[in-house]
């Protein structure tokens, strides 16, 4: 039993990065049309990120956590101002090209410096407080040992996503946004600056993306392809839930990540491919998604 | 949705004219090539690839449909032709036959999966779709995992050509090639290829018309698996190998930049950018991972500067569908 639920924590991190990562690319996919091949070079320029902030100049794992997301995010509001925007009013396709080439020269240059191998990063031995050291150790729940940097994954992860949704669904920002979404010429219109909001709006979905990276270094390690076979599993998950809604991402992201897992205990060769078989029986049986809007 | 290319000639006598002229052209240049001492390994890698690029393009250019897993195909057939000389020595026409076949039944079945869905998650099925392909053949014994199958008897194409021979070797790809290619072009050209474009500039129209778009897509679909897996079994006589880099998704990304660089929705683009990749590869091997950052360059400067590609830049100069 140990071993289930120890796959099953594995399972929840990794459905944490899935839904941070969906949910980005549904927010972008919303507002700019495109789907963001570059998704999985800017999660691993996120913990990269976190890590040059460790190694360079000493800033430790906290400060990352705020400082990578913002500073990937404008790394990707450069991208989204000098690149991408020239792409409105073209076949979608051409920003699924464009960003897999963004990818490619990100991805080749970090394996240019780096290799492929991985460059560890500790997990956070501060603040002290009491016995606690950081995130390090762990606690026994009685049925599991329970790693608490893996625990603050998933609850972290899961309070960022809840918030995302909460700043989309429930804000006057959020309403601004999804009006945009469905009408950008009116919207603007009455006085709103959607070119600057949809900017935004791609600094939003990368900065998640950065943040998974920069939550995935202390347990994946550090490295330049980390993101690359992931993007493609995100894919999948985002075929499967579909686009169509932000809790929609959320939820399916953390059922694969559970469902992933739980194949990892009783039938480990299928676990690498479960996600796809899923999306295949998903198309067969409602090829809409499970959340449903057609495109 | 717009039109991916913007300017698209009605397909007139005279342009199917003009597409002969330079087919003839062309096959005469591939022909005379054993002639020039160019390296000819070189070529008949960038023909299986270039045959492999215009079966894509004919699911992208004249479909409407990006696959991003068009190497599935290319490995498929790869693994299944290698396997079938190498481990049941059947003789070459039968291995290419066993290859083919093998992708044919692929595109069947990833085709009814993914046509179900269009554009931009159609791209993202085909990807994932190769992907479970990758880790399938990571995990079967039959692939030898990373080493790939490996030191592939070539023997003796229909008893007579010795395909262990470069020279005869390269005719027998190139007449492969000129087969899939006209194979192609006559799909273009054909009243499938004309309802296939309607389906690509406005599918809700075409439904409405009759039309049952939803099957057209899928014999496309599966025309350009076949195709592409021809190729892939070609190939295995050419590199005498075959390995997972064949099935990867970076893979299916180089078949997308060679016909994005030579023109999507162009007769002879592919071809162009099939050779353009493939030299570029062969002349900056030694830049490592720059290779990778100058295809992500390229993939870049084209969509936002150069999305006609060489040869639509070229039929757009001259006003001629080529």
């Amino acid at each position: 039993m140990q071993a289930l639920y120890a796959q099953l924590l594995v399972g929840l991190i990794n459905g944490s990065f899935y839904a941070l990562l969906s949910l980005g690319l549904a927010v972008i996919f919303g507002m700019l049309n495109i789907i963001n091949f570059a998704h999985g070079a800017l999660y691993m320029m996120g913990a990269f990120c976190a890590y040059f902030l460790l190694s360079l100049s000493g800033i430790g794992y906290w400060w990352a956590l705020l400082i990578a997301p913002i500073a990937i995010g404008i790394f990707g509001m450069v991208l989204e101002r000098t690149m991408l925007q020239w792409l409105t009013g073209l076949d979608h396709l051409y920003g699924l090209l464009l960003t897999f080439g963004i990818a490619l020269i990100v991805q080749g240059v970090f394996q240019n410096y780096f290799g492929s191998s991985g460059l560890p990063y500790a997990i956070p031995d501060y603040p002290k407080v009491g016995d606690w050291n950081g995130l390090q150790g762990g606690i026994n729940l009685g049925f599991m040992f329970l790693p608490i940097y893996r625990g603050w994954v998933v609850i972290f992860s899961l309070v960022v996503c809840i918030a995302t949704w909460f700043l989309i669904e429930r804000t006057r920002l959020g309403a601004y946004l999804r009006a945009a979404t469905e009408n950008p010429t009116l919207v603007r219109a009455f006085g709103v600056n959607v070119p600057r909001m949809i900017t935004l709006t791609y600094g939003l979905g990368v900065g998640l993306a950065a943040l998974a990276g920069v939550l995935s270094a202390p347990i994946n390690q550090v490295r330049p392809l980390m993101g690359a076979d992931l993007i493609i599993v995100v894919f999948a998950v985002v075929v499967i839930g579909g686009m169509g809604s932000i809790m929609g991402s959320i939820i399916t992201g953390f059922a694969l990540g559970v469902i992933e897992g739980l194949t990892k205990y009783f039938y480990p060769e299928a676990s690498n491919t479960v996600v796809f078989v899923l999306m295949v029986l998903v198309l067969l049986v409602k090829p809409t998604g499970l959340t449903g809007k057609a495109a | 949705m717009t039109a991916l290319t913007d300017d698209t000639l009605p397909v007139t006598p005279q342009a199917v004219r003009d597409e002969m002229v330079v087919f003839g052209l062309m096959a005469l240049l591939l022909a005379s090539v054993p002639f020039t001492g160019i390296y000819p390994f070189f070529v008949m890698q960038a023909l299986c690839f270039a045959l492999v690029a215009c079966a894509f393009n004919l699911l992208i250019g004249y479909g409407g449909l990006l696959s991003f897993g068009h190497a599935m195909f290319l490995g498929t057939a790869g693994y299944c032709s290698a396997h079938a000389l190498k481990v049941w020595g059947v003789p070459p026409e039968l291995g290419i036959l066993i290859g083919t076949a093998a992708a044919a039944v692929l595109g069947v079945i990833t085709g009814y999966v993914s046509i179900r869905r269009q554009g931009i998650y159609f791209s993202m099925i085909t990807l994932a779709l190769s992907q479970l392909l990758y880790f399938i053949y990571l995990q079967t014994p039959f692939t030898h995992g990373e080493d790939g199958i490996q030191g592939i008897p070539q023997g003796h194409l229909f008893w007579i050509f010795d395909l262990s021979k470069p020279t005869v070797l390269y005719y027998v790809v190139l007449v492969g090639f000129l087969a899939g290619f006209l194979l192609i072009f006559r799909t273009i050209n054909s009243p499938f290829g004309e309802v296939l474009k309607a389906i690509r500039e406005n599918e809700p129209r075409a439904i409405s018309l009759g039309y049952k778009t939803d099957q057209y897509k899928l014999l496309a679909f599966i025309l350009s698996g076949t195709i592409a897996g021809f190729a892939g079994s070609l190939k295995v006589f050419v590199a005498q190998n075959a390995s997972l880099t064949d099935v990867h998704w970076s893979m299916s990304g180089e078949i997308v930049l060679m016909t994005l660089v030579g023109g999507l929705g162009t007769v002879f683009g592919p071809v162009v950018g099939a050779f353009v990749i493939i030299a570029m590869q062969q002349y900056l091997a030694s830049f490592g991972q720059w290779v990778q950052v100058i295809q992500g360059v390229i993939f870049v400067a084209c969509v936002l500067l150069f999305r006609r590609g060489v040869i639509g830049e070229l039929a757009h100069y001259l006003k001629r569908s080529l």
